[in-house]
């Protein structure tokens, strides 16, 4: 029983870091860039949703959808005025360049909302109006689960379902996915290329805020460095997964999140981290493209 | 060829821009030792004049102060609020018209001891006298062993590990060592939880948290508290406590000890919450802030008990004060860190009062009277009535223990 | 004399480049003496100097990796920290027995130097058959255990010798090494290395700076270096010439960590605190910035670059709260403006002779 309570919360951990990877591995998926800056814009949707609760008083999903809205704005802003110039570039100047924006929304962050945490409301209590927990109970109360992390795997699951259905189904989904295998061509055919990929990134940034939203409702604090470790561990998610895919990016921030969690329970505490570090090396080593990345043989 | 071509001399010209940024930075930081020279003598006479009418001897002129914290960067609150409150103190210091004037300079070292000694230097070469610094432990060690070198006066808000006084006689601090608060923390469970089970749970990668815990559990052996369980996490695990947490119920702990900052505290509160986990919480000085978080249920600290010298609740008018000018200035409620920069600059001007000293005198004539005088006087401040200091660096007041009750610090 | 320029004239380009490059390091370290001699150094600059030459020590170690290889390493200051970590146990453990502190110095650089091409060996063996990305990710993860492993490490000193422990448990502290009364902590776990002894030089940054310029540059020029430089150019064509992937990759990766772990041990005896916190995600990410911004594969770039983005923040202390702002911004706008398209065109037009040189090179 103690190992399934470890379990469970090392999934609802994983699955704030699968939604984050999903934003992360759909970006890499068609702009072929590492967007180091994603994590901060977390941060961002955090922030928003925190003033939109705490000034204006909206209920937690409303403020949720209103930093949608703002992280998509802003994420377009940042692909159109840092990422797009460099289209042409090699992939280290947008490597250089995301780490740039990242630093940008760190400070500004600081100089707006200022340097001392922010206690974020969850968007689910953690205990309801009578004082007592709000968590699912089960086996005689043996195991229990809280609201907010079954919403949280709920939520994760539902967006990549969705998420997959779009780049599967639809006709924008369709050019993504061209964009994707070969830009060049799929210019050819009559897409635009540049307005695929300001798309992908307005998705990836809504994906960030909703991220951002669970993110903190699971550690109920913000900082402007709030965005920068998760943004680093999804990356890691992504890539374990195999970076491009968005089953793996779920499967592998579910993974991560279960690691993390059992290696604190059964091993050590200080050395959680190190372990997932491992686990992962080991699997590149076994499988060089991650555990659901495709295979591409080059061609000579 | 040609992309490489131009980088280069878009370098090149950003090295002439920073060089010559560089340049004029020196060129003003060593223009402006004699200038403030100048001014020192112009004023230390006034200041001789003034002093004629009272008995505190001959100290005077327009001190240079020095703050070194970290102003950006994960650890920006910390440093901030330190360097805000010592300009409070400076600003009413000057209001008060006295002989003695201060001019206080914060650099930023973003708690990273490189930024720290960097820093450093550079107030050096702005004319600085006396350092309020460092903030933080780590960036302390390496900048104090740099004003043992110079021979610079060095007071610490907060550095509180041990190894930024030691082997220094220069180096005094206004906080508690980590060791006296884990000591401190063990005598005072072992006093009024006799015979508790008690989990600790720290922070691994923290000089200060790590420096706390390393006492509080050497002290609890000789006390004989059973310490049923001890977790750690680190700065890349600091959003997920259940396994902690589950570790320590799961040991039957009914006293769970902090040694940490109270922004992951608060993580860890509504995480044992959600669990329904309720151990009685005992923090040290770290924790203080916990309330004053914007957004933070207070229901949810209920109970905490705490050891900190500053309680932004205390009802004396000098607290009271302090707590609304900075409200007043910076829209918070001020933190220890707060009141341990205010009080830097009392301490400081106590003891040149005590000293002696005027501003033309070089830094480490002036390092020489404050180190002297140090063990001497006793300052009321915020963070204690009647601190006294030993020579080693280290400061003597009682620490206080508070428990958490409808939103405010009482005396339990 | 003439048949020297003639000489000088004669030699091929790279030749040129390299022989300048170390006249340049000279020629810096020659004026920058005779400014600290003369007194017209102010304090900052004259306390940057060993953190530069760290710097430029590992940014011209990763543009071996990054450029010249041409594999992406998120993990540089992990090379950097076991050199840091080991130089410091050697310098502190040596204090005894070598009063010297130059003596000490050469064999805490060496020691880090060692230590930190073993690291490079053991993550270079598996990790170079990964690619792209996949690489990148692991170096970053290499360079987060390391850093989580130097946070359990207790080490300590006294006259039976060196005592090392793991606080794996969480429960164990520097007591439960049982040094003896007059022991010496070196490392205590988070707390990292206190109560070092600043034994670094700039004139041995200097030194290290040259030699790992003669090392790399000769390493590049070599017959090694051209194998390597057509690994990175194109791997399939070079292999199916016969060019040993892992020999040549490892080659580059180890002498690239050994690097970085001597600039550690300067670095790390160059302040009286050291944790190993230091040596996160976002050092090894500031010295690749270096690396990019000087150029891929130009070594004097590097040098360059590492000094003035070193100081770069340093000299906009002035805009207090907005320094790490406009550093933000001047990153973003120089990585902009450098591949501009418009702008290299009037580059190209201002500078016509310059180019026809670069051309040619």
């Amino acid at each position: 029983m103690e190992f399934l309570s470890y379990l469970i919360s090392g999934i609802s951990l994983g699955s704030v870091y699968a939604i984050i990877a999903l934003g992360y591995t759909m970006v890499y998926g068609i702009a072929k860039m590492l967007n180091f800056a994603h994590g901060d814009v977390i941060m961002v949707g955090g922030y928003v949703s925190f003033c939109a609760v705490s000034y204006l008083g909206l209920p937690g999903w409303l403020s949720v959808v209103l930093a949608m809205a703002v992280c998509t704005a802003l994420g377009v802003v940042i692909e159109g005025l840092a990422y797009k110039p460099l289209r042409q570039a090699t992939s280290l100047a947008v490597l250089i360049t995301a780490i740039g924006v990242s630093y940008f929304l760190q400070n500004a962050a600081q100089l707006i909302w200022g340097a001392s945490p922010k206690g974020y409301t969850p968007l689910i209590p953690t205990t309801n109006a009578q004082g007592e927990p709000n968590t699912l109970r089960l086996f005689g109360g043996q195991l229990s689960i809280s609201y907010i992390s079954l919403f949280t795997m709920g939520a994760c699951i539902v967006i990549m379902v969705l998420l997959t259905l779009f780049t599967n189904r639809t006709k924008l989904g369709k050019a993504m996915r061209a964009c994707s295998e070969d830009k060049g061509a799929a210019q050819l055919m009559g897409i635009n290329v540049n307005a695929t990929i300001s798309l992908t990134f307005a998705i990836g940034s809504a994906l960030a805020a909703v991220a951002g939203g669970l993110l903190c409702s699971f550690t109920t604090s913000l900082m402007p460095t709030t965005g920068s470790m998760p943004g680093i561990k999804a990356f890691t998610a992504a890539v374990f997964g195999g970076i491009g895919s968005i089953p793996g990016a779920f499967l592998g921030g579910i993974l991560l999140g279960v690691i993390e969690s059992l290696a604190k329970a059964y091993i050590s505490t200080q050395l959680a981290n190190a372990i997932l570090f491992a686990v992962l090396i080991i699997v590149l080593l076994v499988k060089p493209s991650g555990l659901l990345g495709k295979y591409v043989p080059e061609k000579v | 060829m040609k992309k490489k071509n131009l980088a280069a001399l878009l370098m090149a010209g950003a090295m002439c821009l920073s060089l010559l940024a560089g340049c004029s930075g020196g060129d003003g930081g060593e223009s402006n030792p004699p200038a403030s020279d100048a001014g020192a003598q112009e004023s230390a006479p006034a200041g001789n004049g003034n002093q004629g009418g009272q008995t505190t001897g001959t100290a005077g002129g327009t001190f240079k102060l020095g703050g070194i914290g970290p102003l950006t960067g994960e650890n920006a609150i910390y440093g901030k609020a330190a360097m805000n409150g010592a300009q409070i103190a400076v600003d009413e210091i000057n209001a008060l018209g006295g002989p003695i004037q201060f001019e206080l300079q914060a650099e930023d070292d973003q708690a990273d001891p490189e930024l720290g000694v960097n820093a450093y230097h550079k107030l050096l070469d702005d004319g600085a006298q006396i350092i309020v610094g460092s903030v933080t432990s780590g960036s302390g060690i390496a900048v104090s062993a740099e004003t043992y070198k110079d021979r610079v006066f060095t007071l610490t808000p907060s550095g509180s590990s041990v190894d930024v006084i030691s082997g220094k006689d220069n180096v005094f601090q206004v906080c508690f060592t980590d060791p006296n608060q884990g000591t401190g923390s063990a005598d005072y469970i072992a006093e009024n939880f006799s015979g508790a089970k008690v989990a600790v749970i720290y922070r691994n990668d923290d000089a200060y948290s790590q420096g706390i815990r390393d006492t509080f559990v050497a002290e609890a052996e000789t006390k004989g508290m059973s310490i049923v369980y001890q977790g750690t996490f680190t700065k890349d695990t600091q959003t997920d406590f259940s396994v902690q947490l589950a570790g320590a119920q799961n040991a039957g702990a009914d006293v769970l000890f902090l040694p940490i900052y109270y922004q992951p505290a608060s993580v860890i509160l509504a995480q044992a919450a959600a669990m329904s986990y309720a151990p009685t919480f005992f923090g040290v000085d770290g924790m203080d802030g916990i309330l004053a978080m914007e957004g933070f249920d207070t229901s949810l600290a209920e109970g905490v008990m705490l050891l900190t010298p500053f309680s932004a609740d205390a009802e004396d008018e000098r607290t009271q004060g302090f707590v609304k000018k900075y409200n007043e200035f910076y829209g918070e409620i001020p933190n220890q860190f707060a009141a341990d920069g205010y009080d830097a600059v009392y301490v400081i001007y106590e003891a040149i009062q005590a000293a002696g000293c005027t501003s033309d005198m070089s830094a480490a004539d002036i390092c020489e009277a404050l180190v002297k005088a140090m063990t001497a006087i006793s300052v009321d401040g915020l963070t204690g009535q009647g601190m006294t200091w030993q020579s080693t660096g280290e400061v003597s007041k009682a620490p206080m223990a508070v428990v958490i009750k409808d939103g405010v610090y009482v005396t339990p | 004399m003439k048949k020297l320029i003639q000489k000088i004239k004669g030699l091929k380009k790279t030749t040129k480049v390299d022989f300048a490059t170390y006249l340049g390091v000279i020629l810096a370290f020659v004026i920058v003496n005779l400014l600290r001699t003369g007194g017209l150094l102010n304090r900052s600059l004259t306390g940057m100097l060993v953190p530069i030459c760290a710097y430029i020590v590992m940014a011209v170690s990763l543009n071996l990796t990054v450029g010249i290889l041409g594999e992406l390493s998120l993990g540089h200051a992990g090379f950097m920290s076991v050199g840091a970590f080991s130089g410091v146990i050697a310098a502190q453990g040596l204090q005894a027995s070598i009063p010297s502190a130059p003596a000490r110095l050469v064999i805490a650089i060496l020691v880090g130097a060692v230590f930190a091409a073993a690291a490079g060996f053991i993550v270079g063996v598996p990790v170079l058959r990964l690619r792209g990305d996949y690489l990148a990710i692991v170096t970053l993860a290499f360079g987060e255990i390391i850093k989580d492993l130097i946070n359990c490490l207790l080490v300590g000193y006294d006259s039976r010798g060196l005592h090392m422990a793991f606080n794996i448990s969480g429960s164990l502290t520097i007591n439960d090494l049982g040094l003896e009364p007059g022991g010496m902590a070196i490392i205590k776990g988070a707390q990292g290395a206190t109560g070092t002894t600043a034994i670094s030089t700039f004139t041995a940054g200097f030194v290290l700076i040259m030699i790992t310029l003669v090392v790399v540059l000769n390493l590049v020029r070599s017959r090694a270096g051209r194998a390597i430089m057509a690994l990175r150019d194109n791997r399939i064509a070079a292999e199916s010439v016969g060019v040993n992937v892992t020999k040549y990759k490892l080659m580059a990766f180890v002498t690239s960590a050994s690097l970085a772990g001597a600039a550690g041990a300067l670095y790390g005896l160059n302040y009286s605190n050291l944790a190993a916190s230091k040596f996160s995600f976002d050092t090894s990410i500031l010295v690749l910035v270096y690396v990019v911004l000087g150029g891929l594969g130009n070594m004097w770039g590097s040098i360059i670059a590492a000094a003035v983005l070193y100081i770069l923040p340093e000299a906009l202390r002035e805009f207090a709260d907005y320094r790490m702002l406009v550093y933000a911004v001047v990153l973003i706008l120089v990585m902009l403006a450098t591949n501009n398209d418009q702008l290299k065109a009037l580059a190209g037009r201002i500078l016509p002779k310059r180019k026809g040189a670069a051309d040619n090179g």
